[in-house]
């Protein structure tokens, strides 16, 4: 009995100590494959700023930004997905026009959804119009689920829009006929990935580049190459100061420094070792041969921002839903 | 099965091509099913070497997930073992209204998927939820910090040692502890003397039980952990996360360390009831415990 209300009172202590002095602490929540850039990037910013920790947590953002609301403490965000900072906006936790309060839009660097075929590219997959191909397999996870794949079905449109002159009818036959292409809808990008390198089916994944090249490094560069289409979508990954939280615990300017540390040169060279696109002029230069020419389109000008995106493309009934259902 | 049409009905286990059968079919299962994935995991751990295996645990990260597992064991199994115990004495020894309705009620998180338990505890703790604001004045902090994790872990495991006790003490009735009571014996006195020892492989077996899921709890505590590494990520978590960043070495590495975990617990308890084999039984053990035990254990 005594050792039950000891236990009880053990609990209770490690409950209480919480945000005593914060200004030296920052915890960063981050998208889940993001660990090993965050921790280079947090080692290089704690050498600027000795006697700084930077705590990391990584998940799907939605669930990120959900946790948030419900008290998870995180002073800054670094997310995939713009829409679910908007969620931490609706919430009251970050300042509207938190866009316009970093550069590019509050995108420290960027990517798109891009190719990664079999080494030598034996179906010779160069652009979107070859996915819709009759001989070529392509896999990319359920856009249902995965924010990834929702990418890619907004890419290949953009494509399609582009190719097509606007013509909706066509548009649609194309991602429908790419999506017929798909031999196995996974619910993420994770496990897409295994479908196409561990159990090898497919002749092409489809996701970000910086996906592609920590695919191809993890699971053997000489059995797999990277394959840059003729154009694709911009994919900004936002960062914001989570104001409520920040506010409170004092550590506004601290956060400040570090997402300014993101698009500061070293910052900057790390996003892209990782294989993350960056606008620093002398990085990205440094870098060229790493990242072919591609031009990119952005939300905003093909579809008119996510808003209406949500509406048109991913509401019950809307465009995925007809190309989906019609499988 | 595997005899149709022939002259006299053999008995069940008496055709040795039955019985090889069945062997056969057993065996496979068991190694396809269980032996080929811990093997997969043991295999996968050292794909890159002893010294990357070394550098994979020794990784602050993962030991402070393999620290964080541990203590959270340590202090849920406990607390549901105490739990466990005394629901079973309530209901087998007392009568009481209401007793069927909590029996079904201790049940419940066998029902319930973990997920279902790791939202309630948002929508009781959470910012948005009941008590979430009134916590943050008085600096609080249950979610996203061990207390959370802990509570999780306590809710998905809650029956474990209940549901082992319940149908054994059912069996054994309450002459015994009725004797003891009578024979002067205080509460006490009659749990651990009497109680106690014909419980005991039972008990122990609900804590092993309990003590595996706690370790190994994932859906529960992923929606309540916030998943911090170095602060909250358990290593059924931090496993995920090195799994997603396509570390899948380190992410055996650590799912080794998690099955090692568990079949130290095994290991554990064989050897208890080892040395407790080895005792010679008192006669209130021998009353009810070893004819009833073996149905109860799987």
């Amino acid at each position: 009995m005594k050792r039950i209300l000891l236990l009880g009172a053990a609990l209770l202590g490690l409950a209480a100590p919480i945000s005593a002095h914060a200004a030296d602490k920052l915890l960063n929540a981050s998208y889940d494959v993001a660990r090993e850039l965050f921790a280079a990037e947090n080692e290089a910013f704690v050498k600027q700023h000795p006697g700084v920790t930077i705590d990391q947590s990584h998940g799907g953002t939605s669930k990120q930004a959900r946790a948030i609301v419900e008290g998870l403490e995180a002073d800054v965000v670094t997310f995939n997905q713009v829409t679910d900072i908007d969620f931490l906006v609706k919430n009251g936790f970050v300042a509207e026009g938190w866009q316009q309060k970093f550069p590019n839009n509050a995108s420290p660097f960027y990517s798109f959804p891009s190719f990664l075929v079999r080494a030598g590219n034996p179906k010779n997959i160069k652009d979107w119009s070859d996915l819709a191909r009759d001989d070529v397999k392509v896999v990319f996870p359920n856009p249902k689920t995965s924010g990834n794949a929702r990418y890619t079905y907004l890419a290949a449109t953009a494509y399609a829009k582009e190719a097509f002159n606007n013509d909706p009818a066509k548009v649609e036959e194309f991602i429908t006929k790419i999506f017929d292409n798909v031999p196995v809808f996974d619910t993420g990008g994770r496990a897409a990935t295994t479908t196409f390198v561990e159990r090898e089916i497919g002749d092409v994944i489809i996701t970000f580049e910086a996906e592609t090249k920590s695919i191809a490094k993890q699971y053997g560069e000489d059995k797999f190459e990277s394959v840059v289409p003729s154009v694709s979508l911009l994919a900004e990954f936002p960062v914001a100061i989570v104001d409520k939280v920040a506010d409170a615990r004092g550590s506004r300017d601290l956060a400040k420094s570090y997402l300014d540390f993101l698009y500061a040169p070293e910052g900057q060279k790390i996003a892209a070792e990782f294989g993350h696109r960056v606008h620093d002029e002398k990085v990205a230069a440094e870098f060229k041969d790493q990242f072919p020419e591609i031009r990119l389109v952005n939300v905003d000008d093909v579809f008119g921002g996510w808003k209406k995106i949500s509406e048109e493309h991913f509401a019950e009934g809307g465009t995925l839903d007809k190309i989906y259902g019609s499988r | 099965m595997a005899h149709p049409g022939k002259g006299k009905p053999p008995r069940v286990g008496d055709n040795p091509v039955f019985r090889r059968v069945l062997l056969t079919f057993v065996l496979v299962l068991v190694g396809l099913m269980i032996v080929a994935p811990l093997v997969v995991i043991g295999v996968e751990a050292f794909s890159k070497g002893v010294a990357y295996f070394g550098a994979a645990i020794a990784h602050p990260d993962t030991r402070h997930a393999i620290m964080l597992t541990v203590i959270t064991a340590l202090i849920a199994v406990p607390i549901n073992t105490a739990f466990g115990v005394a629901a079973a004495w309530a209901i087998t020894k007392h009568d009481f209204p209401g007793k069927r309705l909590l029996i079904v009620i201790i049940e419940i998180p066998f029902s319930v998927s973990p997920i279902v338990a790791g939202v309630a505890y948002l929508f009781v703790f959470g910012l948005q939820g009941l008590f979430g604001h009134a916590l943050q004045t008085m600096e609080i902090k249950i979610l996203f910090a061990l207390p959370g994790i802990v509570l999780a872990s306590m809710f998905v495991t809650a029956p474990f040692v209940a549901r082992e006790l319940i149908p054994l003490m059912q069996a054994q009735g309450r002459d015994l502890e009725e004797a003891a009571t009578s024979l002067g014996a205080s509460g006490w006195r009659t749990f651990f003397s009497v109680t106690l020892p014909n419980i005991k492989w039972a008990l122990l077996y609900g804590v092993v039980l309990c003590n595996s899921r706690v370790m190994g709890e994932f859906g529960a505590v992923s929606v309540v952990s916030g998943n911090i590494r170095g602060q909250t990520n358990t290593l059924p978590l931090h496993i995920e996360l090195l799994y997603h960043d396509y570390n899948a070495a380190g992410s055996f590495a650590a799912a080794s360390i998690l099955a090692g975990l568990a079949i130290v617990t095994l290991v554990v308890k064989v050897a208890l009831e080892r040395q407790g084999a080895g005792r010679i039984q008192r006669p209130s053990a021998l009353a009810g415990a070893d004819t009833v035990t073996p149905e109860v254990k799987p």
